[in-house]
């Protein structure tokens, strides 16, 4: 057995970190709210620039991916007492507390100073979806109110408006539109997400829509939301001046969205709630590549 | 059964398939036959996603009888709008009554043979229009041969049809395990000769 170089074993310390922090950073969600900002900047059909794409793609990467270290900073004792987060590293001890702020802190700040660097309307409007969602969302709301999704969701709008912003140089109504049908989309995502970890949300005492209002109320929130959500996407691809075979290809997939977002008030169960919170997802990647081309 | 990756692969490039032709394969055509067929594929294309994220087992819900004749339906009438002027009224009052006589069976608890009579009549007719109506222009040299392949698409879904149908009556002419690990290929196929055929015409 031959014994590692002190390079090599840094190199492997480095390595093991690295693969302890991609948890803290939900991978899945910031791809999916990066593609809508990159999405929001190609949807202005601007002359492309390569070297502005890849700035607008690594500053929003840094911060979202700031934002959700911090989230889960401060949420580490609720993570710690629910089934579905507790193996998290920042719950289960791999990384400390301090640790995980000082990396939230940093990205958040690389993140946001990259933006203001590559405009001042721009990275004001990447600071406003970091702020919305570490301060208001996360310190101020989470744990007093449900209706503390909104803000999460005014958050979650915030990369498409902001590569718009980008890409146009103002705040113009298709970039509201676009932000809108994030906002509206969130919780046909989180609150099928919330019914289904119902417990999870109930042991660590956080307020939900179906443990303040019930799962009735909840699902005709979600139908609500998705077709605000289908109508905002809709009329935004209508003013970006989206090929009419793309719409229609849009107009189908929102068709879908509508009919689980209806099955899940009119035909409940498990199988529904779960069908509508995956294509959801997929929902949303697709109409941003829509938007995108 | 668990869906097997490559039964997944199969269903997204059927969906990628079906996307493809709603937003363009079909541009340029008259209005009726764009939304004939944005249905049709665009109800494989949900479906197919349906079937990604929940697995086949989802075929045993009682909806899929009724979502799965709206396929044949609708792009039997894409094809008759497009092809035989002179049937458009009869055929779309055909596909009206058809889809309503299927809901109404498959919703009321009807006693008897009526709601499998009504399935199978409303499916064999529709079918059998999507598989002899291009092959038989083709023949004819009214469209460029290519189309017949649309042809080759109606068998096959009249196909699917069939094993899915005699497998939820309880009377499956292959194993319910083969069934659901042909479907796929099934499908992609399926889509896959009604884009080429469409392209070709």
């Amino acid at each position: 057995m031959t014994a590692k170089s002190p390079m090599a074993n840094h190199q492997q310390s480095i390595l093991q970190r690295i693969r302890l922090y991609l948890p803290l950073i939900k991978s899945l969600q910031t791809s999916l709210l990066l593609a809508t900002g990159l999405a929001g900047y190609l949807s202005a059909h601007t002359p492309p620039s390569g070297l502005t794409l890849l700035g607008v793609a690594v500053s929003l990467f840094l911060a979202i991916s700031g934002s959700t270290v911090l989230n889960m900073w401060y949420d580490r004792d609720i993570d710690a007492v629910m089934n579905r987060t507790h193996h998290r590293p920042l719950a289960d001890g791999r990384v400390s507390p301090t640790e995980a702020l000082r990396l939230g802190l940093i990205l958040s700040i690389l993140g946001v100073g990259l933006a203001v660097w590559m405009s001042p309307l721009y990275g004001l409007v990447v600071f406003a979806g970091l702020f919305f969602d570490v301060v208001i969302y996360t310190l101020w709301l989470k744990r007093r109110t449900c209706w503390s999704i909104v803000w999460g969701g005014v958050s979650g709008g915030m990369p498409i408006l902001a590569g718009r912003v980008m890409a146009t140089g103002q705040i113009d109504l298709i970039g509201i539109l676009l932000s809108m049908a994030v906002l509206f989309w969130i919780p046909t995502h989180i609150l099928t997400f919330s019914m289904r970890y119902f417990a999870d949300y109930q042991s660590a005492r956080i307020p939900t829509f179906p443990s303040t209002y019930g799962f009735e109320t909840t699902r005709a929130v979600i139908a609500l939301s998705a077709i605000i959500a289908a109508a905002s996407m809709g009329v935004a691809g209508v003013m970006i001046g989206v090929q009419a075979g793309f719409l229609r290809l849009m107009a189908v997939l929102s068709a879908g969205l509508l009919v689980l977002s209806f099955a899940t008030v009119f035909r409940p169960s498990e199988r529904v709630n779960y069908s509508l919170f995956k294509y959801a997802s997929l929902y949303m990647l697709a109409s941003m590549i829509l938007l995108s081309i | 059964m668990k869906t097997s990756p490559l039964s997944r692969l199969l269903l997204l490039l059927t969906a990628l398939l079906a996307a493809w032709q709603v937003a363009i394969g079909i541009e340029g055509l008259e209005r009726v036959p764009v939304l004939a067929y944005t249905v049709g594929f665009g109800i494989l294309l949900v479906a197919c996603l349906l079937l990604i994220i929940l697995g086949l087992e989802v075929l045993e819900s009682p909806v899929v009888v009724i979502v799965s004749t709206v396929i044949p339906l609708s792009l039997s009438l894409g094809l008759v709008w497009e092809h035989l002027t002179s049937w458009r009224t009869a055929y779309l009052t055909f596909v009206l009554a058809g889809f309503l006589a299927i809901l109404v069976t498959r919703a009321l608890p009807f006693k008897g043979r009526l709601p499998v009579i009504v399935l199978a009549v409303v499916h064999g007719i529709s079918g059998m229009v999507i598989f002899l109506l291009p092959s038989v222009l083709a023949a004819q040299g009214t469209t460029r041969a290519g189309f017949a392949l649309v042809g080759l698409g109606g068998a096959l879904i009249g196909l699917g049809g069939l094993l899915l149908s005699f497998l939820k009556a309880g009377r499956p002419i292959l194993p319910r395990e083969t069934i659901l690990r042909i479907l796929p290929a099934l499908l992609l196929l399926m889509t896959a000769t009604f884009v080429a055929g469409f392209m070709l015409a």
